[in-house]
């Protein structure tokens, strides 16, 4: 594109080369793949650079003594002060406490909580079985329902059936999600009592902390009901979890096969005498599933935001209860070292997605 | 010369583009509605000083609890019951909107000017700066808006007024994406280069001759935003870190009405219930503004 011509000046620099992003090499000689992968990777290393950078920054913003602020109403003692001066390392220039705490950050080391005096590290590690439990089911219930829902939609195109599911999906869409799960408290365990409020399992129930998700913990203490119990706490959250994600992914769906439907091969196909459920199944849904499954990638932050608010809301304890808990105790090292990883973590799944797309989807690595 | 060239390609299209635009919003039942919708919460929200039978703010405690008028006990004088404080719900609710519509423009208006700007930028910019400018905006991305938000406020403060600076924040970078990619693509196009061989200058370039063709996609992006931003600051206020009591704001409200939920579902329902309208109208309008707007998939 734009190859041909060429114009003066700095603002505009249409040039030879055919494309001018910075993600992309210029031109592709040998082995695309590992090119895209390498390119993709090295993106990886400066917003990595920077979003430590933002998390340093965190503490160091604040207005006032980071220290006094922590501390709140309950004080701290001059020699408990100089103790944590010592310890932020604030009574040092502050390029070499970026460069200890990127160091610290590589090494797995992220400070202690200020409240519990634990390791941020092992504190998020220790809670986040429980989101990513709840994050899966949630996803699961999202992708089970959502991509045979957008298919018939698609297929039934103007009809009631697609009318409906297309509304619902602009409903959940629309949806505030910790209003929806005040909703389901009050009907289902409020007025029908049939799933408890809060939690992940009976107090009742007690077995050791082997895989962390509760799930299968329950279900390998051989304790009857403990699996039931485990069952019926996680419903209610993992459903207004799966709310948004089901509405995206049913509307993506259907957008994604309707542009399929209406291209030459699908007419090819049904022209050869293929059975419809073959060309939708088949033919289309697996092109169809290209976009869908981006946008499920990149679900990992909806999800997580979501679960701030489910997690507070079912004091479910994992990190989104854990960061806001720690916002309110004003325990700053662990926002400090919340932040980073939960920005890792998106970071870490968006250049799965990136590579995963280049690798299904070859155009996008000849561009 | 500059002028009269893009005059006259401009002028005859203008009377007929708002048109155009209506013919196929119109098409969209579902938008037309939402646009209804929308309008009336927005007069409502306008005259919420003239037409609420209450002040939102007074409490009678003879009057706690009330349910709406038409269950038991309810009564006219308090149409959508009272809250835990003997507040009337619908003066709170009809103020609440004012809140919640002043963020989502004021949202909107922050992040797709700074957006649109930083994405111009970006797009006429040499690639060093390109660079730079896509790895701080991927950088803002990586941080989920509403944690990203938490976290600003954390900082600030909680008020609604960081609330809102805290999410424009966290969207600015969606705009500067769809600025930077519009922007590559008309840039190489005739037109541009027309205008730049008659010796148009770079601020006349960006704001005269690319911008009105890339605000197609911004329009919906705006929508969307508006209804997200009314939505993550209803959040930020359930979570207490939003507007503050007893400030009628509508996430507020509900994290306020929380520990009644079993008790007196109206507390709990009209707040929720008032934002979903609100949203639900808004994202209606944004996919006829899409289908409107987009032509690739006009008609489909």
């Amino acid at each position: 594109m734009g190859g041909a011509v060429r114009l003066h000046g700095p603002a505009f620099r249409v040039t030879g080369k055919s494309n001018r992003r910075g993600d992309d090499p210029p031109r592709m000689t040998r082995g695309p793949m590992l090119r895209y992968f390498l390119s993709k990777l090295l993106t990886f290393v400066p917003t990595f650079l920077g979003v430590t950078l933002v998390s340093f920054a965190f503490i160091r913003v604040l207005p006032g003594d980071p220290i006094i602020v922590m501390a709140g109403e309950r004080g701290v003692s001059p020699e408990r002060y100089a103790e944590l001066v010592a310890q932020f390392g604030f009574d040092r220039p502050i390029y070499v406490q970026f460069w200890d705490y990127f160091t610290g950050v590589l090494q797995g080391d992220l400070g202690q909580s200020f409240v519990t005096k634990r390791p941020v590290w092992d504190e998020f590690f220790s809670l986040f079985p429980a989101t990513l439990e709840l994050s899966t089911v949630a996803i699961t219930i999202a992708v089970l329902l959502g991509i045979p829902a957008g298919v018939i939609a698609a297929t039934q195109r103007g009809k009631l059936f697609d009318r409906l599911l297309m509304s619902s999906a602009l409903i959940g869409y629309s949806m505030p999600i910790f209003w929806w799960a005040l909703l389901l408290i009050i009907v289902f365990s409020g007025n029908l009592g049939w799933t408890p409020v809060s939690g992940r399992i009976d107090l009742m129930f007690y077995f050791p902390n082997t895989t962390g998700f509760m799930l299968i913990d329950s279900l390998l203490s051989g304790q009857k009901g403990a699996f039931a119990s485990a069952v019926s706490h996680l419903v209610l959250p993992s459903i207004v979890l799966a709310t948004i994600p089901l509405a995206v992914i049913a509307r993506q769906t259907r957008s994604a096969m309707l542009e399929v439907l209406s291209e030459d091969y699908i007419r090819t196909a049904r022209a050869k005498g293929l059975a419809p459920i073959r060309v939708n199944g088949l033919h289309a849904l697996r092109n169809a599933l290209i976009p869908v499954i981006t946008v499920i990638g990149l679900m990992v932050g909806t999800l997580l935001a979501g679960a701030i608010l489910t997690e507070t809301i079912f004091s479910w304890p994992g990190i989104g209860k854990w960061m806001v808990d720690s916002i309110f105790r004003r325990d700053y090292p662990v926002v400090q070292g919340g932040l980073l990883l939960v920005a890792v973590m998106v970071m870490v799944v968006n250049l799965i997605v990136d590579l995963l797309y280049g690798f299904i989807n070859p155009k996008i690595r000849k561009r | 010369m500059a002028d009269v060239t893009t005059n006259a390609t401009n002028a005859p299209a203008r009377p007929g583009r708002f048109k155009e635009f209506w013919r196929y919003f119109r098409e969209n039942k579902g938008a037309v509605i939402g646009l209804y919708v929308f309008v009336t919460f927005v007069v409502l929200a306008a005259l919420a000083g003239l037409i609420a039978p209450h002040d939102p703010l007074v409490q009678n405690r003879a009057a706690t609890l009330m349910p709406p008028f038409w269950q038991d006990g309810g009564s006219w004088s308090y149409p959508l019951g009272t809250d835990p404080l003997g507040r009337d719900m619908l003066s709170r609710l009809l103020n609440g909107a004012r809140y919640s519509f002043f963020v989502g423009v004021m949202v909107v208006l922050i992040a797709s000017t700074g957006g649109i700007l930083i994405g111009l930028i970006s797009g006429f910019a040499p690639k060093w700066l390109d660079t730079i400018i896509m790895r701080i905006m991927d950088i803002i991305l990586s941080f989920p808006s509403l944690l990203l938000a938490l976290v600003l406020v954390a900082i600030l403060g909680p008020s609604l007024l960081n609330a809102m600076i805290a999410i424009s924040i966290a969207y600015q970078p969606h705009y500067v994406r769809l600025t930077r990619a519009a922007v590559m693509s008309e840039r190489s196009k005739d037109y541009v280069i027309s205008a730049r061989v008659v010796g148009a200058k770079l601020p006349r370039l960006m704001f005269i001759t690319v911008l009105p063709n890339c605000l197609a996609p911004i329009i919906v992006q705006a929508a969307l935003s508006f209804s997200n931003a009314i939505l993550d600051v209803a959040a930020l206020g359930f979570l207490g870190m939003g507007a503050q009591p007893p400030t009628p704001e509508w996430g507020t409200m509900l994290a306020e009405a929380r520990e009644f939920i079993l008790r007196a579902w109206w507390v709990v329902t009209f707040p929720g219930l008032a934002i979903l309208i609100t949203v639900l109208a808004i994202n209606l309008m944004g996919d006829g503004l899409r289908d409107a707007l987009d032509p690739k998939l006009k008609r489909s």
